[in-house]
């Protein structure tokens, strides 16, 4: 199994005829996606074309849903429209909205996240790099790709990998698919002050997941967020974990490209995060090179078996 | 996007916070127009920068403090010649300091009390949330760590929006009642709903003040806005000093590039934020220092990275360059193209090492080996990162 998406998954796409939406839609296909709806107001009853493949495109998600099965959206939709997005996919009953759009303003996500409590869809991101679950094939193919991640970085396997940041993902990917390591599902929350999934609620997701067996945590400098999952873990995770926490060399009161990248305070800094996550038990990378064999060395400590 | 006390004022005026009397000058006539339209008695002087601590601050020619109380306007006059044009150094300027070219005159006020009232978003709940202390004039931060108990915190629903009853029970905590508290709770809210319609990121009055009057005054205003949420504030983009950003900060913004100056010699070109981030600080682990932050984002094109090079290659602290590029989707041959054409503009005399990994990495790394460019390559980000800290050593 995996975790939020399988490779059986029905996906629709918001934004599909829009130049990064359009792209990604493709490049999804080409993994071997399920790609069984686009959504673009005013352009229904058009189709995506793709290759061989005619993908539908309706004028609302709960058209779209209805009418193709699909239980998940990849959200491209430029930022001024994209909180109306999301929120028509909770309108629509869709499981999951994976918001990819960057630049969204905080007042629209504040409203937005009260709007969706207590509805029965979850939100990944925004400002993030989306979901993989690999599939079986050459280079992973035929897994489950929502957003903008490489699919061919991974390998079908056992580790579950939870991040703010999209490149810093795929590095920690890279480095275990190198070494001969799958995973299970890679998720990429997002860089934003306010968003839908925590690390803490993916790393739950990740422990009661029985084809998950080790998790790598990759967090950084802004909120607590990492912290908040770390003393979850030592509560109640018995997996091996592996972390790591981007910005111990940024200067505080700056915005580090991300905008919920910055340090506000003493708690918030690289310094504390990793003091609790050694605090924690969990095996700490030294460099982000170093992330793959963290997870080796939590593993090992364990008696887990990665591969 | 942060905004001057003088302009924080005037939107503070707008929605009906109370401010002390006062009037911005760019120029000694200006200043003599400001001043007259102030009542003779005590006066504030106060230099116009976007730093903090300017009331500690000593100018470059040794005059001491950003922000002056002079007891008489003619006081003020002299005060303002000294700093009007003169460069201020604070604990948040760095050392180069920042040339203070607006001054803000104020009538001084008769302090009862002094408050500190702040309004930001609240990660936790994802909510705003108002917070106030009684100990106001003093660094917030320290409240929070030596007395906990007298800062106070109200969460505002976003569905709701500020609610009487938590208005109330901050007017309560801080033990303003009669005139004083009605004052104050019209200021609260007034406040709360310049936050909410204007999209700021984060409101800080301190100090807050009660006059003997019973009057409540925002002493002291530092307002910055959510830039995500500008394209629908035209007001508060016209608010934007450019003198107060760094120009390679500017000039990287042009070309959709975001950039941080830093103090070191290494200057990183990264793809990603979070990926930009970690090649500082594993630059930092090998016994190198950082020059920037630099994220290229996640479709660079070839003129961006040549936008890049430029933009690094300006910060004459610069002692070699890391390219580290994790190309998922991006091409890494587009960047690769973009490195030869760069270096080919710019001349480079300084050690380049790049690691490219990724889609397309084959060509990339074939463009870098037949371009004849004396550029070293790096397998992982610690193997290049360590062969950049030992060239530069």
């Amino acid at each position: 199994m995996s975790i939020l998406i399988t490779p059986e998954t029905r996906i629709l796409v918001q934004g599909i005829t829009g130049a990064f939406g359009g792209k990604h839609a493709q490049l999804s296909l080409d993994y071997g996606t399920k790609v069984v709806a686009g959504v673009t107001p005013g352009k229904g009853g058009q189709f995506f074309e793709h290759n061989s493949v005619k993908v539908p495109i309706f004028n609302s998600v709960a058209d779209a849903a209805k009418a193709t099965g699909a239980t998940v959206s990849a959200i491209f939709v430029p930022p001024p429209f994209a909180g109306d997005a999301i929120l028509e996919c909770v309108d629509a009953g869709l499981e999951l909205a994976v918001a990819i759009t960057e630049g969204i303003p905080i007042k629209d996500m504040v409203r937005v996240k009260r709007a969706m409590a207590g509805s029965k869809t979850r939100l990944v991101g925004p400002n993030c790099p989306g979901i993989v679950t690999p599939g079986t094939g050459k280079d992973s193919n035929g897994g489950c790709r929502i957003g903008i991640a490489p699919g061919y970085i991974h390998k079908k396997g056992h580790v579950g990998v939870v991040s703010r940041s999209g490149t810093l993902t795929y590095e920690a990917v890279f480095q275990l698919t190198s070494k001969g390591i799958g995973q299970s599902t890679s998720v990429g929350i997002g860089g934003d002050p306010v968003n839908g999934t925590s690390h803490l609620d993916v790393i739950k997701l990740f422990n009661a997941d029985p084809d998950t067996h080790a998790i790598i945590l990759i967090g950084e400098i802004g909120g607590n967020a990492e912290v908040e999952a770390a003393r979850w873990i030592k509560a109640n995770c018995k997996k091996p974990v592996a972390g790591f926490i981007a910005g111990a060399t940024a200067p505080a009161g700056r915005r580090m490209g991300h905008a919920g990248a910055i340090v506000g305070g003493a708690e918030d800094t690289a310094a504390a995060k990793i003091a609790v996550f050694k605090e924690c038990g969990i095996e700490v990378a030294v460099t982000p090179s170093d992330m793959a064999d963290a997870l080796i060395r939590a593993a090992r400590a364990q008696g887990v078996t990665l591969t | 996007m942060n905004v001057h006390e003088y302009q924080a004022k005037a939107l503070f005026e707008k929605y009906g916070v109370a401010v002390p009397p006062g009037y911005a000058a760019r120029s000694a006539a200006e200043c003599d127009a400001a001043l007259a339209r102030l009542p003779e008695g005590p006066t504030m002087v106060k230099a116009q920068i976007h730093a903090g601590g300017r009331g500690k601050g000593t100018f470059t020619d040794g005059f001491k403090g950003g922000v002056k109380f002079c007891r008489t306007k003619a006081e003020a006059r002299e005060a303002a010649g000294r700093m009007l044009g003169n460069t201020l150094v604070t604990l948040q300027t760095g050392p180069a300091g920042r040339k203070v070219q607006t001054l803000y005159f104020t009538a001084a006020s008769e302090i009862k009390k002094e408050y500190y009232l702040a309004i930001l978003l609240d990660r936790v709940t994802s909510r705003p949330v108002i917070v106030a202390s009684t100990e106001g004039g003093v660094e917030i931060e320290k409240v929070a760590h030596d007395t906990p108990e007298k800062l106070f915190k109200v969460f505002v629903d976003p569905a709701y929006g500020l609610a009487d009853f938590q208005v109330r029970e901050l007017l309560g905590r801080l033990g303003l009642a009669g005139a004083e508290g009605k004052n104050a709770g019209k200021l609260i809210r007034s406040l709360f709903a310049m936050y909410w319609e204007t999209d700021a990121s984060m409101i800080e009055i301190n100090p807050l003040i009660t006059t003997p009057a019973g009057q409540v005054l925002a002493l002291d205003a530092k307002v910055s806005f959510d830039d995500s949420a500008l394209f629908r504030h035209p007001e508060i983009v016209a608010l934007r000093d450019l003198n107060e950003e760094d120009p390679k900060e500017i000039e990287a913004a042009k070309h959709g590039l975001s950039y941080i100056a830093l103090e070191g010699n290494i200057a990183c070109l990264v793809n990603g934020a979070g990926l930009a981030m970690s090649t500082m600080d594993i630059i930092k682990h090998f016994g190198g220092s950082p020059a920037n932050f630099l994220d290229v984002g996640g479709g660079a094109s070839k003129e961006q990275v040549v936008a890049a090079f430029k933009i690094i290659l300006g910060d004459p602290n610069v002692k070699g360059i890391f390219v580290n590029i994790f190309g998922g989707i991006m091409d890494c041959n587009v960047i690769a193209l973009g490195i030869v054409e760069a270096v080919k503009e710019v001349g480079l005399k300084l050690p380049l090492v790049v690691r490219l990994e990724g889609n397309n990495v084959a060509a990339g790394k074939a463009t870098l080996a037949h371009s004849g460019l004396a550029l070293v390559s790096g397998d992982t980000m610690a193997d290049a990162a360590q062969k950049i800290v030992k060239l530069v050593a």
